[in-house]
């Protein structure tokens, strides 16, 4: 199994390579005007070149995008816990938590900044109420699913509320819950550049914004690739964690594989 | 191994006539789910008295309340009228040291075996409080002596998924004995098996009475399974249930398959049918 594993990874990423290749060709043979299109390596030597300057800004997108991230998931886990220990509080809330969760997150960015002025508070906070949905959606709904007949053991010896929630609820939620942190972890994200692309005078979304209006396409795209890398390798990291700590969700398959 | 040698005095065990102290009693106890025009009876006014260490089977058409029974022993579902008192005092709220087991085994599939079977450690005192302290060691050894005496000697280290249908189930009430609890009730807890698993289990199930002698009450819908387990067996009648009829099972200790077979015991088995299928034409006709 691992050399079909290592084959398909080799797959993958000669395709990566193949996508960049192909830009650069397709520039180079129809001679596209770097204002619209520059090729992939005059983008990764701007990107070079302006790293320095690049730097605080990705560090301040990283921490809007994490600090967002972490309240976003602490709200969701608690709103998640109440919703889904009672029936009647999930029945309750649902409909007005699928209303928040469908309003487009551009449109509140000028409400947060109208009360919080532009720069890092509104970035935190379109990211935070970008982030929660899926991660109360998943708490909620991993609590719900806890076989009765378990609960009625567990009653049965006297285990309150809480000592079910702690040893039965709660873990069996966790799949639930790190496969929503990998997906919310990319919103918080989209969040955090998007408010930075409005309304900020900092960050990646900034940076992008201001190369846009002065025509230097070749640093507009230099941002693009930072976020795209940002972005893929924020999702690494919660897959791997999620892989160590739910192992036990998926290792049923390892065994039929091997 | 001495303990498991059978003694005489198992065959057929006494009903309580004041001499063994009473360990549940249902006194006119009735329950009614909903209320108003919506009301579902699901007792009827049900008189029943177990003694301390008896083995109890309550068998009858589906549906009929012997859920129930085990719901309001176990202190899960409050009686609508009438009174349940276990172990001397009256069930309300009150937590109570029973253990459980349903037809599902229900084990967490991010635990391994022994961790599982340890849950009720984690909940009961006085375990709760060691429970830090002992689970790598005392506690551990508890589990892995239960399942010895259950055949799965050495499974403690896999996850659920590794095991069969009869070996969860076996773990099952492994869990349900581990804090040592004085009653033991049995929701069709061989149901979804085999029926060569299920005889092997009755085996096991019946060691372990014999081993721990906790009070168990069995709810199942097998006939055979009810005579072969059960000092006394209580069938029921058609929604909502009441007690129909009381049987005592005097054959002796331990008993085998083989013995299912025998004419007394096939004999014990029709007149049980008996009972079932006429409270079944009553609640069609009625």
């Amino acid at each position: 199994m691992p050399n079909l594993d290592l084959r398909q990874k080799a797959w993958s990423a000669a395709l990566i390579v193949l996508f960049f290749v192909a830009w650069e060709l397709f520039c180079l043979t129809t001679g596209m005007s770097d204002l619209v299109l520059p090729r992939p390596s005059q983008i990764f030597t701007t990107l070079v070149e302006k790293f320095p300057i690049l730097l605080p800004h990705i560090i301040q997108t990283l921490a809007t995008t994490m600090l967002g991230f972490v309240l976003g998931v602490a709200l969701g886990v608690v709103l998640g816990a109440v919703i889904g220990v009672s029936k009647t509080a999930y029945d309750t809330c649902y409909p007005l938590l699928v209303g928040f969760s469908s309003i487009p997150k551009v449109a509140v960015v000028p409400i947060f900044v109208l009360w919080f002025g532009s720069g890092t508070v509104p970035a935190v906070l379109t990211a935070l109420s970008i982030c929660f949905f899926p991660i109360v959606v998943n708490i909620a709904t991993g609590l719900a699913t806890t076989e009765p007949e378990l609960e009625d053991v567990l009653k049965a010896l006297g285990a309150s509320k809480f000592d079910i929630l702690w040893n039965v609820g709660l873990p069996r939620t966790m799949p639930f819950f790190f496969a929503s942190l990998k997906v919310a972890i990319s919103y918080a994200f989209v969040g955090a550049v998007l408010s930075e692309t409005v309304a900020s005078n900092r960050g990646i979304g900034n940076v992008m914004m201001t190369a846009s209006s002065n025509f230097n396409v070749p640093l507009v795209f230099a941002g693009l690739f930072v976020l795209a890398g940002l972005g893929v390798a924020l999702y690494v990291v919660f897959s791997l964690i999620e892989g160590r700590v739910t192992g036990w969700a998926t290792r049923k398959n390892d065994l039929i594989v091997t | 191994m001495m303990r498991m040698q059978p003694v005489a005095e198992f065959a057929g065990m006494p009903i309580p006539n004041g001499a063994a102290p009473i360990s549940i009693e249902l006194s006119d106890t009735s329950v009614t789910f909903g209320r108003g025009a919506r009301a579902v009876p699901a007792l009827a006014k049900t008189t029943l008295r177990i003694a301390d260490g008896e083995f109890v089977a309550l068998v009858g058409p589906s549906g009929c309340g012997k859920s129930t029974i085990l719901r309001l022993v176990s202190g899960l579902v409050q009686p609508t009228t009438g009174a349940v008192i276990v172990g001397g005092r009256e069930v309300a709220a009150r937590a109570l040291r029973v253990g459980m087991a349903f037809q599902n085994p229900t084990m967490l599939p991010w635990m391994t075996i022994e961790r599982n079977i340890m849950l009720p450690l984690k909940i009961v005192e006085p375990f709760r409080s060691q429970f830090r302290k002992l689970r790598r060691t005392q506690f551990r050894d508890k589990a892995n002596a239960l399942l010895e005496q259950v055949g799965l000697k050495g499974f403690g280290t896999k996850f659920p998924w590794q095991l069969s249908g009869g070996m969860l189930q076996r773990a099952n009430l492994c869990r349900a004995l581990i804090h040592e609890p004085r009653m033991l009730l049995l929701d069709e807890p061989f149901g979804a098996l085999d029926q060569f698993t299920r005889e092997e289990l009755w085996s096991i199930l019946q060691d372990l009475w014999m081993l721990h002698r906790p009070t168990v009450l069995l709810v199942t819908h097998d006939l055979r399974e009810a005579a072969f387990l059960a000092g006394r067996i209580c069938v029921m009648s058609a929604r909502p249930g009441r007690i129909l009829d009381e049987s005592r099972v005097s054959f002796s200790r331990p008993r085998t398959v083989a013995m299912t077979f025998e004419p007394d015991f096939v004999a014990l088995n029709q007149k049980l049918r008996a009972f079932i299928v006429d409270a079944r034409t009553a609640q069609q006709e009625g």
